[in-house]
């Protein structure tokens, strides 16, 4: 029974606009197979993340080999996927999609740099399956949820850390006290985020 | 009596048949690792133990630990104790190792647990279903999760008797994100008793044997919060995917490939939410009941919550 097997890491439910922001990366320990982590704004660490959204666009992006990108939208804005040699299902398909079509992506975040100073983070599918729209508006919803909840502990952890009484006893949220040094975007944006992409929900159920 | 002294006395009455060796030697050699040393008395134990057993050249296993003591299942939560347990045998996995004579899974009224039982203890072999008393086993922890490791002064009883075994169940919803190897249309030992998986065709306990074939899913459904790995079984599979048995072994005649059903398998659930219940077996949850999650959901008690925020 190996370690790895035992700790798999669980797929973090963000939305896009949160996901693109996550442009810090860290390991918990100085061992070279450790795991990679995003840093989500909203205060919590993520090594994989689950994705339903409508795949929008697919482009053969590679040079020499085939380096498939696929655009994956959420009410809240858009995920990158890259898929090539290493990920050989997931590029088929994006090779094979017909866009538009609802997606879920289990995937690694990823970040590059390009020499403008800018950080972009996208997504390294480990696979990429065609899914129907009430599975995509379920995901909305329980992405919704975990969010907030993310959220609710970094105000928690906020009120805390300024309450002049809190002294020591503050609780630890030591992700979200990271994400306070790390990021300049305050949790109010991801509130927001999530008002939207939940009204937009409604705004369908409406229209229907 | 002070700790120390308690502590040397355990000492002491373990090694007593084994060794010429004073209360007073072992209490000196625990005073010094925790006073001078500032060993915690725990570990100082662990040392002083360890360097009787290489002076009587015998192994842990070989002392009993001033007597164990009969718990349920689910009191265990302490590791290195030795205790008797009355369990019935529930599953027999494949020993990944040759040192391991037989690993698997126990169970009585209040939970279950992992056993091991090594190949150099030479006890007589458990079987699947069989109830037993099983005196002198020494738990052990591994990750949070407990375990229990029958050695050379375990003595097996076998009992007459069943026994009700209870299950922890759990309840998940999530998503399908991923599906391990050992996943589709897979061959078992055929031989009485073994239901070992083949690995290209050899069973780990029979050799080269004609295989029979067996559907399974080795899925992991993650909710955001925990993976959770699930198994699901012949019939589990069947109701999960639409393929039964018979198609699943058409496909791989087919296609001259058994990897065909996996994949089959692998686009049908992945991307899926569902609701699964089951019992919790060890690290996973057996599949008894599985549904869909294909009710739309409902963002309205959410919205209240976010604008309230």
């Amino acid at each position: 029974m190996s370690q790895a097997e035992l700790s798999r890491e669980v797929a973090r439910r963000v939305f896009a606009s949160e996901f693109n922001d996550a442009t810090y990366t860290f390991k918990e320990s100085d061992d070279e197979r450790a795991p990679n982590y995003a840093l989500l704004p909203t205060g919590d660490r993520a090594n994989r993340v689950f994705a339903v959204g409508t795949l929008t666009e697919t482009e053969d992006v590679g040079d020499d080999s085939e380096y498939w990108r696929g655009r994956v939208v959420d009410p809240t804005g858009t995920f990158f996927a890259y898929a090539g040699q290493y990920q050989p299902e997931a590029a088929a398909v994006l090779r094979e999609a017909e866009a538009p079509e609802y997606v879920a992506v289990v995937g690694k975040p990823r970040t590059y740099e390009p020499d403008d100073g800018s950080v972009t983070v996208s997504l390294r599918p480990e696979s990429i399956s065609i899914v129907d729209e009430t599975t995509r508006d379920r995901w909305v919803v329980e992405t919704a949820e975990r969010t907030l909840d993310r959220i609710e502990a970094f105000q928690a952890w906020e009120a805390e850390r300024d309450d002049p009484e809190g002294g020591s006893t503050a609780p630890t949220n030591e992700y979200a006290q990271l994400a306070r040094e790390e990021y300049d975007s305050p949790v109010e944006n991801y509130r927001q985020a999530v008002v939207q992409a939940l009204e937009s929900l409604d705004e369908l159920e409406a229209t229907a | 009596m002070s700790d120390v002294s308690q502590h040397a006395a355990d000492i002491h009455e373990q090694f007593s048949d084994h060794l010429d060796v004073s209360v007073d030697d072992v209490e000196d050699r625990l005073t010094t690792l925790v006073d001078e040393y500032k060993v915690p008395i725990e570990e100082a134990r662990r040392s002083v133990t360890n360097h009787y057993l290489e002076q009587a050249g015998l192994e842990r296993e070989d002392i009993a630990s001033g007597g164990s003591e009969s718990v349920e299942l689910a009191e265990i939560d302490e590791p290195e104790q030795w205790v008797d347990v009355t369990v019935k045998v529930i599953e027999l996995w494949d020993p990944r190792s040759d040192s391991v004579a037989q690993v698997g899974l126990l169970g009585d009224p209040s939970g279950t647990i992992k056993f091991t039982k090594w190949a150099k203890s030479e006890l007589p072999t458990l079987d699947e279903g069989g109830v037993y008393r099983l005196e002198n086993v020494v738990t052990d922890e591994y990750q949070g999760r407990y375990s229990v490791k029958l050695n050379k002064t375990t003595v097996i009883e076998e009992l007459d008797d069943d026994i009700e075994v209870g299950t922890d169940t759990s309840e998940i919803e999530g998503a399908m994100v991923a599906m391990q190897s050992g996943s589709g249309l897979i061959k078992r030992c055929p031989e009485d008793d073994c239901t070992r998986v083949l690995q290209n065709g050899r069973c780990s306990e029979h050799g080269e044997v004609e295989g029979e074939f067996d559907l399974r899913i080795k899925g992991v459904v993650d909710d955001g919060i925990d993976a959770h790995e699930v198994i699901f079984d012949q019939e589990a599979t069947e109701a999960l995917t639409g393929i039964t048995l018979e198609e699943a072994k058409e496909m791989a005649m087919d296609a001259l490939d058994t990897t065909i059903v996996a994949d089959e398998i692998a686009d049908e659930i992945i991307g899926t939410y569902y609701r699964v219940e089951g019992p919790t077996f060890g690290r996973y949850v057996l599949a008894d009941d599985v549904t869909e999650l294909d009710e739309p959901a409902d963002p309205d008690p959410l919205l209240i919550r976010a604008r309230s925020m």
